[in-house]
């Protein structure tokens, strides 16, 4: 005859918060000790078992406490432990109502300022200014700069035969081609930082914000950039100017364009003739106010990274290129008709990988760096889940964890 | 926003929070619109399929696709309607209701083994076994006072899960 004693243990011991399988499968388990009852089990809940397993119906169920409701409460706990879905329906919930992926790539308007009488009439007055007047100054500008770029380009390009000074001259007047653009925009950049200059094995990083980061940078230095195709004036400009300051253009979908580019950037860095190497490793645009994970990429290359952080000023201009919603001819023309684009950027100390840290860890670490900088959040997600699917092994990493409570259970009774 | 009533008006707002039993506020009812607007990209009035998988975290949930039968194609209303459930105002019986349907897929009001044993196998996917499913499920039906026959109503739902336990808040960020 076993001699039951009352459970000493308070109920909140015995029964902690379900928090998940685990819970059902150490019943499952204590079922194989039916034949062993004075076998001693560790776990909670085993206050349950035991008492199911080893009372005697021929007892005089006077002589115990009254342990009926706990058996019942704890036999309906297991079932409920089973049941309740709530911590992953919460998730969905959670991802449904709000999630940092889609506020990565929100534009944020800023706060309307020209809601009353007075201000009004003065907005109405900067409209006038800006579309009547600077605009068509800054297309004129623009324009200038176009035809003075065309002129001498194709002369050099096709025709000057000393290598050396056609490289210059070319480099010189994509720098000029880029400067006319921002100056179109009337924008006010302040560089901090030691300048980039031609260097054997070191690659130049930043985050995205627009197509107009290019332009930024590339008005100060000639830098060759990793670039998606894009059609229309732009991909003209990819194919026959950029290629001469060394700019790659490829097609982000296209797995033989990957692994090309991969090709390419190795031959590039090995160069010491060529144009310092800017690579965007977020790989889309981002709004400014996250960073998303980099690709490693660049950071596989073998070569010195040096950071380099941009942060655009919102008063003046939402800078964030919505490629959804907008043509980049759309969002120049924003841009020109906005009073300035006031932006600060940053050259950081060039780093190179630590041992013992793998490409990732060396890229998370540029991450967190220009992150920091900048004053921006980070993200734990790649940029281009804008184009596709999340890959199955992130769901199949959850239903694992799941699993794994309940496997590890199972095993351990076995 | 390129919706074509991208504006709540008071009485929209007032409808609406009737229609979900006072559980929202009224701000929480323009950022879940605003959400709504963001998800439903071209502004059709519903949200597809395709529009709530592009969300990275909702897409790798392993109850997502599950969910979708209910969300896809809902309106503003039913959008809030569904998702009062996962207010701190909602009752634990609207909570236990929600959780019900989700395991009620046929709409018959009554869950057997085999609507727990589909539950189960969306969560754990390839890494459990038919078998351990099975015998997971048996084993607490039985335990509970249930049968591998059994079918359970809302009313045992309420009673089996704990209601100090249950824990299903998410809080709508408002401006």
């Amino acid at each position: 005859m076993h001699k039951l004693e009352k459970p000493t243990m308070t109920e909140s011991d015995a029964f902690p918060a379900p928090t998940s399988y685990l819970d059902i499968l150490q019943c499952a388990k204590h079922q194989t000790f039916e034949n062993s009852p004075e076998k001693e089990v560790q776990d909670y809940g085993h206050t349950c078992s035991e008492t199911i397993l080893c009372r005697d119906p021929l007892e005089d169920l006077e002589a115990y406490p009254p342990a009926e409701p706990i058996i019942a409460e704890e036999t309906k706990l297991l079932l409920s432990n089973l049941l309740d879905i709530s911590p992953v329906l919460t998730e969905v919930a959670s991802a449904i109502i709000d999630d940092s992926f889609t506020r990565c790539f929100k534009s944020n308007p800023p706060e309307r300022w020209n809601w009353n009488l007075y201000l009004f009439p003065l907005w109405c007055l900067g409209v006038v200014v800006r579309y009547g007047i600077l605009f068509p100054v800054r297309v004129l500008l623009l324009t200038a700069g176009w035809v003075v770029f065309l002129t001498c380009f194709f002369p050099v390009h096709y025709c000057m035969q000393d290598h050396k000074l056609r490289r210059k001259l070319e480099r010189d007047l994509v720098v000029f081609l880029f400067g006319s653009f921002v100056a179109s925009w009337t924008a006010v950049i302040k560089y901090h930082g030691p300048r980039p200059s031609p260097r054997q094995k070191q690659v130049f990083v930043a985050n995205h914000t627009s197509m107009i980061d290019f332009y930024i940078l590339e008005q100060s230095t000639a830098f060759a950039c990793i670039m998606q195709k894009y059609p229309g004036w732009v991909g003209w400009l990819q194919t026959y100017a950029l290629p001469s300051v060394g700019c790659i253009s490829f097609n982000r979908t296209e797995a033989k364009d990957r692994h090309y580019v991969a090709k390419r950037l190795r031959e590039h860095v090995e160069d010491p003739e060529s144009n310092p190497l800017l690579i965007f490793p977020e790989g889309t645009c981002v709004n400014n106010e996250y960073v998303v994970m980099f690709k490693k990429g660049a950071f596989e290359l073998g070569c010195t990274v040096c950071p380099i952080a941009i942060k655009y000023n919102k008063i003046f201009v939402d800078a964030f290129w919505n490629s959804r919603k907008q043509s980049i001819t759309q969002h120049l023309i924003r841009l020109m008709t906005s009073w300035a684009v006031v932006c600060d950027v940053w050259y950081m100390e060039p780093q190179n990988i630590l041992p013992g840290e793998t490409s990732i860890e060396f890229a998370e670490r540029v991450r967190k760096l220009i992150a920091d900088r900048v004053g921006i959040k980070m993200v734990p997600w790649d940029g281009y889940l804008k184009y596709q699917r999340p890959s199955p092994k992130l769901k199949e990493k959850k239903q694992q964890e799941l699993a794994n409570a309940v496997f590890n259970k199972l095993e351990g009774k076995l | 926003m390129g919706n074509s009533s991208s504006m709540l008006t008071q009485y929209d707002l007032e409808e609406l929070q009737t229609h979900c039993q006072g559980i929202f506020s009224q701000r929480e009812i323009v950022a879940l619109y605003e959400r709504f607007c963001a998800l439903d990209r071209t502004g059709k009035g519903f949200i597809l399929s395709d529009e709530f998988m592009a969300v990275p975290e909702f897409a790798l949930n392993p109850l997502a696709e599950r969910l979708l039968r209910t969300l896809e194609g809902v309106n503003f209303k039913e959008f809030i309607t569904l998702l009062s459930a996962f207010s701190a105002r909602a009752s634990y019986e609207h909570k236990v209701e929600f959780i019900f349907r989700v395991y009620d897929s046929d709409r018959n009001g009554k869950v057997t083994m085999y609507d727990i044993l589909e539950v189960l196998r969306d969560l754990s996917g390839s890494f459990l076994t038919d078998d351990q499913r099975k015998q997971v499920v048996i084993q607490a039906l039985e335990e509970a006072g249930f049968s591998e026959d059994s079918a359970l109503t809302y009313q045992d739902f309420l009673e089996v899960l704990n209601k100090a336990g249950l824990k299903m808040e998410v809080e709508v960020p408002v401006d």
